[in-house]
């Protein structure tokens, strides 16, 4: 990997963990709340269905996981198992692909 | 001589951002493991409100949510973790910046208990 | 508080990367430093023993070696700061450096590392150019100032855990160095700089672990310098110069 290309997936971190910041926020302060209540399903996806906002809010909160996740993984695979090179990165894109695919999906299924 | 690392061992890594480093790399890692579990529960809703519902009953038992009480924490870890360190390589350098460590803490804390008292 | 043993046992590391340590007696004395001890070993128990030392009053960095587990220089360390109740100290090799023999270590990769990140002056000008105007007051100065005292004694880098995990990782002083000369404007190679301590080897694998800043005997923060490196380098990029 050229110095370049370490220097763009660093900042994709960074950029993706500010994004996260604000996301996590929301969505703990979401989750509380609606345990306060002590909501079921059904209560919690009527207020889900349809919603444009849950939708764009969540597919965010899934693209930058998806990004900040595997990134993450790297620096760990490389300096605790000594995991470096070509193979590891396809396997952590994979994954990352794999959780957004997942993500989108759960996103989907409590807003369709 | 040393071990898998460096001769200095556990003595050498005894301060509190050696510590900072270790909670917000494990709490990243655990974090990463959990995902897809948590992506495949909530896709549960795709058999309807029925499949979540019975999920979310599963999830009632004590065991879990200590589990769940578990997992904030680990999130509230890396999230104010992570802000630190944001602060500390975006930000110019300042003295109070080792106050965050501690900032980061307490906050975690708060988390935790607020959910502690949501769930009980 | 119990009283203070009258001798130290000292284990020193003997041999090179396979060895042992070989335990000595020797007599405490008040404000006894790390190396008067080693000092005593060699010149009284076991002329063999191998160690490194200078100046002897904490201006070379010549003395730094892994006193119980930490990084330090021998000079500046006394034996009370260090020692437990049992009157033990444990003498090692700086960590993260080829062993030499006993407590000498290979100070050639430490180096190596600093041309790689270009730690050194790229110059523009000549005699006949008049001196350069530097402000002390200006922020890249002071910038240059917060790390310029560095001897390259090679605690932080003995100390550091992403060196040990990376093997490329060019460590901190090597950085720090590196910064105080992209903030060094009569220089004419911050490009070449940047380009040098980007990238996985470079500032971006520092995990903020500040144990460098920990041990730093100048109290250089090369955590600090590093961030810099991180801002100046995500903003290299952002621009499409790197």
């Amino acid at each position: 990997m050229s110095a370049r290309t370490d220097t763009r997936l660093w900042l994709a971190q960074r950029i993706s963990a500010m994004v996260l910041g604000a996301c996590v926020l929301v969505h703990i302060v979401t989750i509380l709340y609606a345990m306060h209540g002590g909501l079921t399903a059904a209560e919690i996806l009527a207020r889900t269905h349809g919603s444009w906002t849950v939708a764009a809010f969540y597919a965010v909160f899934v693209a930058a996981v998806a990004v900040h996740a595997p990134i993450g993984l790297r620096a760990v695979l490389a300096e605790w198992l000594g995991l470096r090179g070509a193979a590891t990165d396809w396997i952590l894109l994979l994954a990352g692909v794999a959780l957004a695919v997942w993500g989108f999906r759960a996103v989907w299924a409590v807003v369709a | 001589m040393g071990g898998g690392g460096m001769n200095g061992d556990w003595r050498a890594r005894n301060h509190p951002a050696y510590w900072a480093f270790v909670v917000h790399r494990v709490s990243g890692v655990l974090l990463a493991l959990f995902l897809p579990f948590h992506f495949w529960a909530l896709g549960q809703a795709l058999n309807g409100a029925a499949a979540l519902e019975g999920f979310l009953r599963w999830t009632d038992h004590p065991l879990v949510k200590f589990s769940e009480l578990g997992l904030v924490l680990l999130l509230g870890a890396h999230l104010t973790g992570g802000v630190r360190l944001l602060m500390l390589e975006f930000l110019a350098w300042r003295e109070w910046q080792k106050a965050l460590l501690a900032v980061a803490t307490v906050l975690t804390a708060i988390v935790g208990v607020v959910f502690v008292f949501n769930v009980v | 508080m119990s009283k203070p043993t009258d001798t130290l046992q000292v284990s020193v590391w003997r041999g090179a990367e396979a060895g042992e340590f070989q335990v000595f007696d020797v007599p405490r004395l008040p404000s006894q430093t790390v190396l008067d001890v080693v000092t005593y070993i060699q010149r009284n128990l076991d002329e063999t023993v191998s160690y490194r030392f200078a100046c002897r009053v904490g201006m070379c960095g010549s003395c730094a070696m892994t006193v119980n587990g930490v990084a330090r220089w021998t000079c500046r360390t006394h034996v009370d700061k260090v020692v437990g109740d049992d009157g033990r100290l444990e003498l090692a090799p700086l960590a993260n450096l080829p062993v030499i023999k006993d407590l000498v270590c290979d100070m050639r990769p430490f180096f190596d590392k600093w041309a790689r990140a270009r730690g050194y002056f790229s110059p523009t000008q000549t005699r006949e150019d008049d001196f350069a105007r530097i402000s002390p007051q200006s922020k890249q100065r002071k910038n240059v100032e917060a790390g310029i005292e560095c001897i390259g004694c090679g605690v932080c880098y003995a100390s550091c855990d992403v060196v040990s995990w990376r093997p490329d990782y060019l460590g901190p002083a090597a950085l720090n160095r590196a910064w105080t000369l992209v903030n060094d404007p009569r220089d004419g190679a911050r490009l070449e700089r940047l380009q040098a301590i980007a990238g996985d080897g470079g500032c971006l694998a520092c995990h903020t672990h500040m144990s460098c800043t920990e041990r730093c005997p100048k109290q250089i923060a090369p955590t600090a310098s590093i961030a810099g490196l991180k801002r100046a380098t995500a903003l290299a990029t952002l621009k499409g110069e790197l």
